[in-house]
């Protein structure tokens, strides 16, 4: 947590355009391992186009990438991934029609070979994905249930689980209690804790100031596509939060 | 009484899995049932039932390409003009006189040529849906298959060309009788269904085209190149509908113009029967196969029945609704709301 070693990721000077649209300018950000920065902004302000730039699925029109203290460029999600990058998509990004084992693993299947055939290795995807749902204290019924016939916060905690199967070192969360029942906010926010307590970077986009207030170490405020506002959570109020979303300081 | 009420409801629950795998075999055995009834010495005779593999050789084919396009939620119109534009391809080819293991492969390339053009044209060309590709290559398939051919149909091949659509396996070792063989288009079925099988379940990328038709969005953002597998399964449909044109070569001697015209229907109404979901994501090789049968029996019985083919179109179409009914049924239970 302590801002004088390097931080985990950093972006610097980031700008994006959509054809004549600035969706970001000169957009700084950093987080270091074990801390979470909250971002937060109006609809419009950039939040998520930042992040697609974060997670390698948009290519920023001028700025870089540092990751651990190095220049990285990322062609696609899977380069982001491989540095160790993870994105929880506000759609959850999760295919209901697989079950969770899959869903945790779809994209980097473990295989197994049989003569000259690469199969999947079906018993090793249900070892693995119950290892790391005991590890993150997530309950599910069975690891071959599908997503679809779960909850809304259950189907949160298989993508946080998702993001965190391959040793993630920043995890970046796109409004991960939005769409989720009261009840189920709060074990959300202890995972995004004890995710946190691994050492895990977490960046979390909300608009609910009791999240970023329950679980962010920092926060910044984007507005029209420009940072706006930075604070250490213990220096700031939600009330001026609040105020830096609506683009008043 | 609430007790009992959730103990029905979560046997239901344990049910639907079973349902939803197997429920269109129910469906098939009842067929076979009622139609072994309604003509007990002519259906189930080792004459008929082996006619009824030969006449659903060449669609079961066209019918497993289309049920990988659409468990990518796509759709594929063009597969019966790719069957046709492959069949007179090789028609040509053998009128030119080339040696027989090159008229064998040249459906297999076109086909995969035609299928891959789709897969192209729908990534590259950025086309809204693959509906409107495949419906552009539908008549650009026939039209070209008939410039090649001229319009005509094109006839005589060699027992070599023909064997997988016409070779017939003896049984005699086996103390049956010389009418009692297998045909070498049943056999080639349950081999191309075995791989197709193994290939959409055990690979990596049989998962991705069933996670793509789940969510494209989460198969891009594991890192999964949506498009190249979209690519590989339109390039696969059409290798399968080259496969279909070697077949009926094989049935028909013959590469004629209208080959195959509307089998893509045919093909699409199998895969539905079969539990295949439009919506992508959904669906079994075992059901396609159950599609494919059921319509083929359909259509053979009331043959047999003597029923005339106008109630055979009405038929199947109510089944095609009835089918698709009972899958909407089936998702409100198991879906979570």
């Amino acid at each position: 947590m302590s801002s004088t070693s390097n931080p985990l990721l950093e972006a610097k000077g980031i700008t994006k355009y959509f054809g004549t649209i600035t969706a970001l300018e000169n957009v700084n950000l950093k987080v270091h391992a074990g801390e979470c920065l909250g971002v937060v902004g109006d609809n419009g302000a950039g939040k998520s186009t930042l992040m697609k730039v974060l997670s390698g699925l948009y290519k920023p029109s001028a700025g870089s990438l540092f990751f651990q203290g190095k220049k990285e460029i990322l062609e696609s999600p899977r380069d982001s991934q491989n540095l160790g990058l993870e994105m929880v998509y506000q759609d959850l990004a999760l295919a209901g029609n697989l079950p969770i084992g899959e869903n945790i693993f779809l994209g980097r299947e473990p295989t197994k070979n049989l003569g000259f055939l690469k199969l999947l290795d079906f018993n090793k995807i249900k070892e693995l994905t119950n290892a790391h749902l005991d590890k993150l204290k997530i309950n599910v019924k069975s690891a071959d249930q599908k997503v679809e016939e779960l909850s809304g916060g259950q189907r949160q905690a298989v993508a946080i689980a998702r993001s965190t199967a391959f040793n993630a070192k920043v995890v970046i969360m796109d409004e991960p209690t939005a769409a989720l029942a009261i009840k189920e906010v709060g074990k959300v926010l202890d995972l995004i804790n004890s995710l946190k307590k691994t050492g895990v970077g977490v960046i979390v986009i909300s608009h609910r100031m009791d999240d970023i207030f329950t679980v962010c170490d920092r926060v910044m405020a984007l507005f029209q596509g420009t940072n706006f506002a930075e604070a250490s959570l213990s220096n700031t109020s939600r009330d001026e939060v609040i105020g830096w979303i609506m683009g008043k300081k | 009484m609430e007790d009992k009420d959730k103990k029905i409801e979560s046997l239901h629950l344990k049910l639907i899995p079973y349902f939803e795998k197997y429920g269109i075999l129910l469906l098939l055995i009842l067929m076979i049932l009622v139609m072994h009834i309604l003509q007990p010495d002519v259906f189930l005779s080792w004459r008929n039932v082996t006619n009824v593999f030969k006449q659903i050789s060449w669609q079961s084919m066209l019918a497993l390409g289309v049920f990988m396009v659409i468990v990518t939620a796509g759709i594929d119109l063009s597969v019966g003009s790719i069957m046709m534009l492959s069949l007179m391809i090789l028609a040509v080819v053998a009128k030119a006189g080339a040696p027989w293991f090159i008229v064998v492969l040249t459906p297999l390339i076109a086909g995969f040529l035609c299928g891959l053009f789709n897969g192209l044209g729908i990534t590259l060309l950025r086309m809204p849906h693959p509906f409107i590709m495949t419906l552009g290559t539908l008549y650009i398939f026939r039209g070209t298959g008939n410039l090649i051919s001229g319009g005509t149909p094109i006839s005589g091949f060699t027992d070599e060309v023909r064997y997988l659509g016409h070779g017939r396996i003896d049984l005699q070792w086996l103390g049956l009788e010389k009418s009692q063989y297998l045909p070498v288009s049943l056999v080639l079925i349950a081999i191309v269904y075995i791989i197709f099988w193994i290939f959409l379940n055990k690979s990596k990328t049989g998962k991705w085209i069933y996670a793509i038709g789940g969510n494209p969005n989460a198969a891009r953002a594991s890192g999964i190149n949506v498009n190249k597998i979209l690519i590989i399964v339109y390039s696969l449909c059409g290798f399968l509908s080259g496969i279909g044109a070697l077949i009926l070569a094989g049935r028909t001697d013959s590469g004629y113009p209208n080959a195959g015209l509307q089998s893509e229907l045919d093909a699409i109404a199998a895969c539905i029967i079969g539990g295949a979901s439009f919506f992508g994501g959904r669906g079994t090789v075992l059901g396609v196969f159950a599609g494919v049968m059921i319509m083929g029996i359909l259509r053979n019985g009331l043959n047999l029945m003597d029923v005339s083919s106008f109630w055979q179109q009405v038929l199947i179409g109510s089944i095609i609704v009835l089918a698709v009914y009972i899958d909407v049924l089936r998702r409100d239970i198991g879906t979570r709301k």
